[in-house]
């Protein structure tokens, strides 16, 4: 795929990795470096990278998956919404497995809610036209790259008077969660990896002030091998230069001051609420969007009465610490026991993005020996005999 | 979450809607050029251009450029091995 | 997914485009020649017509001409061939039903063949039931006939006996096929996952994905477009060749439901080897491989059927290879990586960059994301 494959070149892996190797013995401390977004998480995984960086270059797997942080109220009341009476209720593929305290989505669709899923909320509101007598509501979630798919949506469900459609809106903003994790005591982080499509809609600007104000580097990164590779050099480079600054290694898709048109859709169409539930972290203030009172008319949370009650994870879920970085998955006690992707206890297992669901489907900690997987082969250029390696 | 991926505007669906065909390395979907679409870009403009697309809207436009300087940027480092 | 509601009327003209995949030329009545209704599963006169009329005009076989309550078939015939017979059935259910590269009639009869192919087994003769929803065309339950016809003969199996029944509108999805099948196999050359030894090779006969991604695409709910045709075909030359090549194949599965992740990690648990497969060596057309990348799907995931994975070997790995190669639909045969003593029994794939990750088993039907 174009733009894509070149950047998974074999070659160049190897070269980054042998940069990396080289400032790290530089910096000649262990660092460790948080990608924020689950979509970088699934291609550190995907690729193997961890087992390619120094041992002394740790990564840890933020918060960026919303479909992992929704908090099971949410969920059991999307489930309500599906199955109000003639409901088409249209979702993102991602949400169908995730459990609330009534089952999932998908349990719903079995026991006869009308359950769809979607690529794109456009074809959820192309539903509500060729279904105009039943109610049609998207799910709406995601972070600030999914939010704008979403305003353009309800505009043009607006232009049209599409009375049938609403969106039941769940959209969080990334750089609370940031702010939330740096105020955590306790978290030994050294600089983040930006989420490169969030930034393609919100620019590289409103990082300065979490870099000013906890002198915690921050590089803007892509999602595929070389770009992952190049923001951890790039946070290496900082780190062994003692600076502290935004920089974008994104910059074939990221603009400092972001997509305006996408920016001004979000103005328009959302607005921030007080608090919002974050499953694993708690209630964060300014952290999660609403459709503003213009558009109230395709807010579903307003044109139906849903339960809306809190329901509390599984004791012994320590997902809010895995979401923190404090807690490695396979260092939980229910991880692979009570907890694995087909019965997930917590947020990190429910989605692929999430860690604890990316360790256990790699394999990483899982049931090998921790870590020893992505460990064992720290020089990228150098191929082990695989055979001699497995027989240990 | 953020899967998004790169592809290429290749027709105009319909101006009004601000829809375009993008064909995404052989897979063609209609998406939505909202995110894109100024006074001073019409959709036009958008045809033959490289865009990256999340969830059926293109999100941001590819600079082409740019992304071969990310490409060859190892190339210019001298690190020994 | 939405497989609930689709008009029942709107297959009985599929797109063209849709129908010069597999639409034998054989005479096409007009298109209101009907609908499915209880009286055609009555077993009165209506019954008898439809049989007669549609089953035993397209299939054509004496067995099944006798209109016997089942078919009697020469046992010499079975063992001139071999001394074990082999007896499989397999049940249907797709959406859409016809899509490209064939469709649910293909489908029921290569499937079966295939899943008595990959035991060493030459197919024979088959069954078919058929659960029909009322309303259904009767011009639709024609084409499907037909198709399978056609996949019967391409395949060198005949249809000897078979069943219909009517569910009430709304019971059921227009139409699910069973079929069963029996052939022989030889007692001396028995394939199975069991047989898994470090050293040998796996191998596949062509790219993953292409029927899991066409199905999906032609689903329509996506609104995706792309020219990715189902794999659907029999591979009971293959298998045969393949045998014929190396005379102690280990195993072999097509690869269908799961995809080849799930062959491989049953291998792996029933012979308690690892299985290590290289990324780089894996092959997925460029379609496919788009179209996963768009859904956030593993093309290893998809399911296929026509795809055979087999374990030879290590020895034997470049005589059967070339064996497979030599048939149309082997042509693309690969070696993807080899069997290792290990525990845990686990799928290991290296990557390009020389790490590794495992291969679990698929969760459920893959679901696009966007994530």
């Amino acid at each position: 795929m174009k733009f894509v494959t070149e950047f998974r070149d074999p070659a160049s892996v190897a070269g980054w990795v042998r940069e990396i190797a080289h400032l790290a013995q530089r910096l000649d401390r262990p660092v460790a470096l948080m990608e924020v977004c689950g979509g970088q998480t699934h291609t550190i995984f995907k690729h193997g990278l961890e087992a390619l960086l120094p041992e002394t270059v740790e990564l840890i797997h933020g918060p960026g998956c919303p479909v992992c942080i929704m908090p099971r109220g949410r969920i059991d009341d999307a489930i309500a919404l599906a199955e109000q009476p003639g409901m088409i209720f249209a979702t993102f593929g991602d949400a169908l497995r995730v459990p609330g305290a009534r089952g999932s989505l998908m349990q719903a669709k079995a026991r006869g809610a009308d359950v769809r899923v979607v690529y794109s909320p456009l074809d959820a509101l192309t539903l509500a036209q060729t279904h105009p007598d039943r109610p049609v509501v998207f799910f709406g979630l995601g972070f600030e790259t999914t939010a704008p798919a979403v305003a353009m949506t309800i505009l043009a469900a607006a232009r049209a008077q599409q009375a049938n459609f609403s969106v039941f809106c769940n959209h969080v903003l990334v750089v609370p969660a940031l702010e939330f994790l740096l105020q955590a005591s306790g978290l030994r982080l050294d600089g983040f990896i930006g989420p490169g499509h969030v930034s393609a809609v919100i620019g590289t600007d409103p990082y300065q002030a979490v870099v000013d104000r906890y002198q915690k580097p921050v590089v803007v990164g892509g999602f595929e091998p070389i770009d992952l590779l190049q923001s951890i050099w790039m946070l290496l480079l900082q780190l062994v230069e003692g600076r502290c600054a935004v920089e974008n290694q994104y910059h074939r898709l990221v603009k400092p001051e972001g997509n305006s048109p996408a920016l001004a859709a979000l103005a328009q169409v959302f607005t921030v609420r007080e608090q919002f539930e974050w499953r694993g972290l708690g209630s964060l203030p300014r952290s999660g969007l609403a459709i503003a009172p213009a558009f109230a008319a395709f807010d579903a949370e307003q044109r139906y009465c849903l339960p809306s009650q809190a329901s509390e994870d599984s004791p012994v879920c320590q997902c809010g610490l895995i979401l923190q970085g404090k807690l490695k998955p396979w260092e939980c006690s229910a991880f692979g026991r009570g907890c694995t992707p087909d019965h997930p206890l917590g947020a990190c297992m429910v989605s692929s993005e999430g860690a604890c669901a990316a360790y256990y489907k790699y394999g990483h900690g899982g049931p090998r020996s921790p870590m020893a997987a992505p460990r064992r082969f720290a020089e990228a250029s150098a191929r082990p005999p695989l055979q001699s390696e497995l027989a240990r | 979450m953020c899967l998004a991926v790169p592809g290429q505007v290749v027709a105009i669906v319909d101006g009004d809607q601000q829809l375009a065909t993008v064909d995404l390395s052989g897979v063609r979907r209609s998406v939505s050029l909202a995110c894109l679409v100024t006074p001073d870009r019409p959709i036009e403009q958008w045809v033959g251009r490289w865009v990256v697309v999340h969830a059926g809207f293109a999100l941001e436009e590819l600079d082409v450029a740019a992304a071969t300087e990310t490409l060859t940027w190892i190339d210019r480092l001298t690190t020994p091995a | 997914m939405a497989s609930s509601n689709h008009p029942s009327d709107s297959l009985a003209t599929p797109p063209s485009n849709v129908l010069e995949f597999q639409q034998p030329q054989h005479r096409t009545r007009s298109s209101d020649e009907g609908y499915i209704t209880l009286a055609h599963g009555s077993g009165g006169r209506a019954t008898h017509n439809l049989i007669t009329d549609i089953f035993l005009e397209t299939f054509r076989s004496d067995a099944l001409n006798a209109l016997d309550d089942s078919a009697r078939l020469d046992l010499a015939l079975f063992m001139a061939r071999g001394d074990r017979l082999a007896f499989t059935t397999d049940s249907f259910v797709v959406d859409p039903l016809f899509f490209p590269g064939g469709d649910i009639g293909s489908l029921a009869i290569n499937g079966t063949v295939n899943d008595l192919a990959v035991t060493g087994a030459q197919p024979l003769y088959l069954s078919c039931g058929f659960i029909l929803e009322e309303g259904t065309p009767i011009a639709l339950l024609r084409r499907i006939a037909q198709s399978m016809k056609l996949a019967a003969d391409t395949a060198r199996v005949k249809v000897v006996a078979g069943d219909t029944k009517v569910v009430p509108r709304g019971k059921g999805d227009q139409i699910y096929i069973n079929t069963a099948g029996v052939g022989v196999a030889r007692s001396n050359q028995v394939p199975g996952p069991r047989y898994l030894q470090p050293g040998d090779a796996i191998l596949l006969s062509g790219p993953m994905g292409d029927h899991g991604t066409a199905i999906l695409l032609a689903r329509g709910d996506l609104a995706l477009e792309a020219d990715i045709t189902s794999d659907c075909q029999p591979l009971h030359d293959l298998a045969a060749a393949l045998c014929e090549a190396c005379p102690t194949v280990r195993a072999m599965r097509d690869a269908t439901r799961g995809g080849v992740a799930a062959v491989l990690n049953e291998f792996a648990q029933t012979s308690r080897v690892s299985m290590v497969i290289e990324e780089a060596a894996l092959p997925v057309r460029p379609p496919v491989a788009a179209a996963c990348e768009v859904l956030g799907l593993d093309p290893l995931h998809m399911a296929n059927e026509g795809l055979l994975v087999a374990v030879v070997p290590g020895e034997f790995a470049a005589r059967a290879l070339m064996a497979m190669q030599m048939l149309p639909e082997g042509r693309e045969a690969c070696l993807v990586g080899h069997v290792t003593k290990a525990d845990p029994p686990v799928v290991i794939l290296q990557t390009r960059f020389g790490s590794e990750r495992i291969i679990e088993w698929p969760m459920g039907d893959p679901l696009p994301r966007i994530c």
